[in-house]
């Protein structure tokens, strides 16, 4: 892999930019895998660069149906941050926002990771008692945070409305300084270019349609290509984690349900900063191209369609005209819809499962962009060592029988 | 947007009045505390998610406010049919 450089974007200027090497190599699959990793979005294109960086296993395929990072890690609204309230939540997601404050550096690849904050807003005493419960749960945890008045909101965000005649009035947030935004496919690129560098195997257009087993345990994968042997298989298919699950006979407690978002035409800098707010389904940014991001609600039905329903869109516009009427004219460009697999208690699933050799990574439901880094660490220690991650154990799906859960369900802000 | 025919009202009515209820046709055990670990664990949260047929619950919340099934495809999100509870699809993943 050639180093991106000050020095090599001089030296590639003198040829028009024409001969730089490709990012990664679009090889034919080998027969045989020590580890396949199913689906190339961020979090398995993450799984598969630790796993050749950290652990050292560098015969990996990552098989992917469309392009890399062509799902979720494409139709998210890259917010970032790690106020969760549970200790177990808190200390994954800590980890993956550390691991982002210097990926740029690890990859060698700009992510454009913007330490801009996170608002998340409060609407009456009760969302007012959640945040300061949830920001002292985060300090105890070593996690920055803290609550701010209207009037600091109205410092940060100038253009947010704390009116306290408005329907749903700002009484106060929750501030994260150190969360912020991405740039989503140079991420899911930045993993992708440092894993083939590694030695990986990207290998996109090509479907998984069956998982061989042998006496309980993985040997390979059935693909729209042909079979793959493999002796460990480690998906991470997000919104179709139960359809793979079911080639292998394996349940999964996650429904698939879409989420939309959308983005404005872009408009000259307005907000430096993340407003998210629960209790109103809406949550915004500004990219640097200058567009609106605006997420909103999950859809209440399940559903693989990678669309939702008007009115859901509608609900959250309303709620974001409401905070910020300046935006009530702002004509919006795109929306669109992503599927994300939703667990019952809004926590992941980072497991091994009953299938010897057959690991599943999924269920991070609305807000798995953030984790991608973290996700992609845990889960390569989780397949490597054939033993969960310490911040992994308690994502086991045994938690769905034991009744751990980790209910992160509006304790932490996760818009739902 | 989904266009909903409730069976007890008779009318297609608009998704917005609804509200989803959920798989359909899930037995709850007769003797819970008969269960083992995973069998609770199963009949509270996994689900088979199905791509393609799917029969699920709804609510006919601003309506009749009775609740009623439909068969649904989740790919195409076209209603195939909706029945009344306590009786059977037509539609079936085999039978399409």
């Amino acid at each position: 892999m050639k180093k991106y450089s000050a020095f090599s974007l001089l030296k590639n200027a003198l040829s028009y930019h024409e001969n730089w090497q490709k990012v990664w190599r679009s090889p034919t699959p080998k027969k045989d895998y020590d580890v396949i990793v199913v689906g190339g979005g961020g979090h398995g294109l993450a799984t598969a660069y630790y796993l050749a960086k950290v652990h050292g296993i560098t015969n990996i395929a990552v098989i992917e149906k469309g392009y890399l990072g062509g799902g979720n890690t494409a139709r998210n609204t890259t917010i970032i941050r790690s106020n969760y309230l549970w200790d177990e939540a808190s200390q994954l997601y800590d980890l993956s926002l550390k691991l982002w404050e210097g990926l740029s550096q690890e990859l060698n690849y700009n992510v454009m990771f913007s330490q801009r904050g996170v608002l998340n807003l409060g609407h009456n005493l009760q969302d007012m008692r959640d945040i300061e419960r949830r920001v002292n749960a985060n300090r105890l945890n070593g996690i920055d945070g803290e609550v701010v008045s209207p009037e600091r909101i109205k410092e940060i965000a100038p253009l947010i409305n704390i009116s306290r005649n408005s329907r749903y009035p700002i009484l106060g947030a929750s501030w994260q300084p150190r969360g912020g935004t991405a740039r989503h496919d140079a991420v899911a690129w930045g993993y992708a270019r440092g894993a083939d560098a590694l030695g990986v195997d990207l290998i996109q257009q090509t479907e998984v349609t069956g998982i061989r087993r042998k006496d309980g345990a993985v040997v390979g994968v059935e693909t729209t290509h042909g079979f793959i042997g493999a002796r460990k298989v480690a998906c991470v298919t997000a919104g179709n984690s139960s359809v793979v699950a079911a080639m292998a006979g394996v349940r999964l407690p996650v429904e698939s349900r879409p989420l939309q978002a959308l983005v404005s035409e872009p408009v000259k800098p307005c907000l430096d900063t993340v407003v998210m707010s629960n209790a109103v389904h809406g949550y915004i940014s500004q990219s640097d191209k200058g567009d609106l991001v605006i997420g909103a609600g999950v859809d209440s039905y399940n559903g693989y369609g990678q669309r939702g329903s008007f009115h859901v869109v509608e609900h959250t516009i309303q709620a974001i005209c409401e905070l910020f009427p300046a935006f009530s004219r702002v004509r919006m460009n795109r929306q669109w819809g992503g599927i994300v697999d939703t667990c019952p208690d809004a926590c992941p699933i980072i497991s091994k499962t009953s299938v010897q050799g057959l690991y599943f990574n999924c269920g991070w439901g609305t807000g798995g962009f953030k984790a991608t880094p973290g996700s992609g660490y845990v889960f390569a220690d989780t397949v490597a060592n054939d033993h969960p991650h310490p911040l992994a154990a308690a994502f086991n799906i045994d938690r769905f029988n034991t009744g751990a859960l980790i209910d992160e369900h509006g304790a932490a802000g996760v818009a739902h | 947007m989904l266009l909903i025919h409730c069976p007890h009202c008779q009318e297609d009515r608009d998704e917005e009045e609804f509200s989803y209820g959920g798989e359909a046709h899930i037995v709850r055990p007769l003797e819970p505390e008969a269960l083992s670990d995973e069998e609770w664990g199963d009949y509270l949260f996994f689900r088979t998610n199905s791509r393609g047929i799917h029969h699920e619950m709804w609510y006919h919340l601003v309506g009749c406010r009775r609740y009623f099934n439909a068969t649904r495809n989740t790919v195409t999100y076209e209603i195939l049919e909706t029945y009344k509870t306590g009786t059977q699809p037509t539609i079936t993943g085999a039978n399409l």
